[in-house]
């Protein structure tokens, strides 16, 4: 039986700015964040109020699983803003617009009502898509 | 009209909540906030406490404790961490923190200590094999 989610991958181009965008911006918390030697480094954050789902902010680069051809692609998907990653939840979907918006995040979709309550889209400083929520 | 009113209002809830964000550390006076949101005290704490839930006051000592722990975890010392944040003597800064975090700035920072030296000792500790292998992080 499957009890929880742990870790969640998100494909990112470029992990200092993924960290300003995730940490400084969303306000989310730094879970880990160690060098992994060769320039490589395992990034993950956590929503303020679920510090145990580790978001891992996965850098797009050439080795281990990506080959020069895949970074390409990859690369070119999230900057077309062709993923989205994840659903997040808030108690007052107007006022967290607002403040990202006053951080200069982007919004592909201002606060619109739904069946099951209010969303809005916004885009992380890669190009993935995220719902922001609020529910009924 | 009144979809708009409530805009106005949100955003000057909001840049209130966004300027406890950056001066935590200060003195910060809610007379003054609500003054410069054009607010009456009492209506500018209905209103925010409305949106986030809790009074200016508790939200700006949640902040500086929430800045507290990242510096702790980055091994700056108690003493400093409370003058950092805000407090005005370490002793009530301890107290708070015990009361919100549940244990001492001291024993908080020792752990994360522990965890960081841990990490830096054996980076692979702290990676899911799947994710390690995927990158070719075996040793």
């Amino acid at each position: 039986m499957i009890t929880k989610l742990s870790h969640l991958c998100v494909y990112v181009l470029n992990q200092d700015s993924a960290y300003d965008f995730y940490v400084n911006k969303l306000g989310f918390a730094v879970h880990t964040d160690a060098p992994m030697g060769e320039g490589a480094r395992w990034l993950t954050v956590t929503p303020p109020e679920q510090p145990e789902l580790e978001i891992t902010l996965f850098l797009v680069a050439e080795g281990g699983m990506f080959d020069k051809e895949t970074v390409a692609t990859m690369t070119s998907l999230i900057k077309k803003g062709t993923f989205g990653a994840a659903v997040f939840t808030c108690n007052d979907l107007m006022a967290t617009y607002q403040e990202l918006l006053a951080k200069g995040v982007v919004f592909k979709k201002v606060p619109t009502k739904e069946f099951y309550g209010y969303e809005a889209l916004f885009l992380d400083d890669s190009g993935n898509w995220f719902s922001l929520a609020q529910v009924n | 009209m009144e979809q708009y009113e409530k805009l106005y209002l949100y955003k000057r809830i909001v840049q209130s909540k966004l300027f406890i964000d950056k001066h935590f550390a200060d003195n910060i006076d809610l007379d003054n906030i609500a003054d410069q949101a054009c607010f009456s005290k009492f209506h500018f704490i209905r209103l925010f406490k409305s949106i986030y839930g809790r009074s200016p006051h508790n939200y700006l000592i949640s902040v500086r404790i929430e800045k507290a722990k990242k510096f702790l975890t980055e091994g700056v010392s108690v003493l400093d961490v409370s003058l950092r944040v805000g407090f005005d003597s370490p002793t009530s800064f301890a107290a708070t923190f015990k009361k919100m975090v549940g244990k001492t700035p001291s024993a908080y920072r020792g752990q994360a200590m522990i965890k960081k030296l841990a990490i830096t000792a054996n980076p692979l500790s702290a990676v899911p094999n799947c994710f390690a292998q995927t990158h070719g992080w075996t040793k």
